[in-house]
């Protein structure tokens, strides 16, 4: 579960859909992997103004990564700066939740994560 | 040969060995990539693309999403949706690149608004329209896919689903629970007629496009070769307006016949009836 996708992830519950609170998803004992993917730079400067900068901010030192700035780079900063694109492109699609939980800070449901997969499945009477 | 979503829920039909099966068969993995590749044609996507995969099973599709050449719009990131533990885990030893979820689309689409540029589903969506148990119906599961679904897209993106409908009221409770959940909706039928027609679900989300094309669905099918749009939409209206115009002779006629029907004393039909009369002043 890369941390891109973590960005846009929220709790399933019925009751949750819309409070602020439902998102992002709070990693709970989680390990992490490293992959190595080729940059992608027109992916990254795609995806950018849809990202919630504030929702990475905190899973990103929820999991013990140095702070990111306060505002999201632009894309033309992006594109200009190799290294800032390089080490986003290393946070949103190189780092992933393997094992551990999704806590959600609204309802406390917790979705596990085994082998990278997360499980949504929820009994019906949260649906 | 039954259908399997008569005989089974989508996730106990899928065991191992059913999924393993799935997956080794070279027909199932040309004809589902074939349908990949049509369904991206109609996405027509300009670039690289945040994707979901609603039903991806062991990944047969994402993996061409994955490898997808940059002349082609590629290579895109995917994120997928199944409900079968064994489809995923093949797709986990095929170490796709997309973000997996075990998930069913029946109780929604779990992200923020506006998450996805497009949405693609090879050969999923029928298993809604099962009747699995008495809590949820066919119904609700399709309404709260579709609205989930719609609103994970961002404005301006399309979603391309391809299924097997088991008849026209499949097809049709489909198309409308689409439609009801605010998508432009259309129909793309390839080789119809035949036993290996493939049906297409081509849904568009308002907001203006990238291209100027305008919300309307039958820009997506706009200059592909040999397609042919029927467009019931036009026929329903010609009906209402065209039909009959309001003073004319045969509207007058027409009234006249209704109101002898009721009883009541009508004057006989001449050369006279609505003729034009001259202007007195």
């Amino acid at each position: 579960m890369k941390i891109l996708t973590l960005n846009f992830l929220t709790c399933a519950v019925k009751a949750c859909k819309g409070t602020p609170k439902s998102h992002p998803l709070h990693p709970k004992d989680a390990e992490l992997v490293q992959d190595e993917l080729e940059l992608n730079a027109d992916m990254i400067v795609n995806v950018l103004p849809r990202l919630d900068w504030q929702a990475l901010r905190t899973t990103s030192s929820e999991l013990g990564f140095p702070p990111l700035p306060e505002q999201p780079p632009t894309a033309e900063e992006l594109t200009a700066d190799e290294k800032a694109l390089k080490d986003l492109h290393h946070l949103l699609m190189e780092t992933s939740v393997s094992e551990g939980k999704l806590v959600c800070g609204n309802c406390g449901h917790e979705y596990a994560v085994k082998e990278g997969i997360a499980n949504f499945l929820l009994p019906s009477h949260l649906v | 040969m039954s259908r399997p979503e008569d005989t089974l829920a989508a996730d106990v039909y899928y065991d191992d060995s059913e999924a393993r099966k799935y997956t080794t068969n070279s027909r199932i993995q040309n004809i589902q990539a074939s349908m990949t590749h049509r369904a991206l044609e109609l996405l027509d996507l300009p670039g690289p693309s945040l994707i979901l995969d609603i039903g991806c099973g062991s990944g047969l599709s994402g993996e061409i999403l994955s490898e997808l050449e940059p002349e082609e719009g590629g290579p895109h990131v995917w994120v997928g949706m199944d409900i079968s533990p064994s489809m995923l885990d093949i797709a986990l030893q095929r170490d796709v690149e997309g973000d997996l979820l075990l998930a069913d689309i029946g109780q929604g689409v779990p992200f923020r608004p506006g998450s996805f540029d497009a949405a693609i589903s090879i050969s999923a969506i029928q298993w809604l329209c099962s009747a699995e148990n008495s809590e949820t119906s066919p119904a609700g599961r399709l309404s709260r896919f579709f609205n989930g679904l719609y609103a994970s897209l961002r404005r301006g993106g399309r979603a391309v689903c391809q299924f097997y409908p088991k008849n026209d009221q499949q097809k049709k409770m489909i198309t409308e629970a689409a439609v009801r959940a605010g998508f432009g909706a259309g129909l793309l039928e390839d080789d119809p007629g035949t036993k290996s027609v493939k049906l297409y679900l081509v849904l568009t989300v308002g907001g203006t496009q990238s291209d100027g094309k305008g919300g309307d669905i039958t820009g997506v099918v706009e200059g592909m070769e040999g397609v042919d749009v029927m467009d019931a939409r036009k026929k329903m209206k010609s009906q209402g307006a065209g039909g009959m115009k309001k003073g004319s002779k045969d509207w007058i006629i027409k009234k006249k016949e209704q109101m002898e029907r009721k009883g009541k004393i009508v004057k006989a039909t001449s050369k006279y009836t609505g003729r034009k009369r001259r202007v007195a002043f």
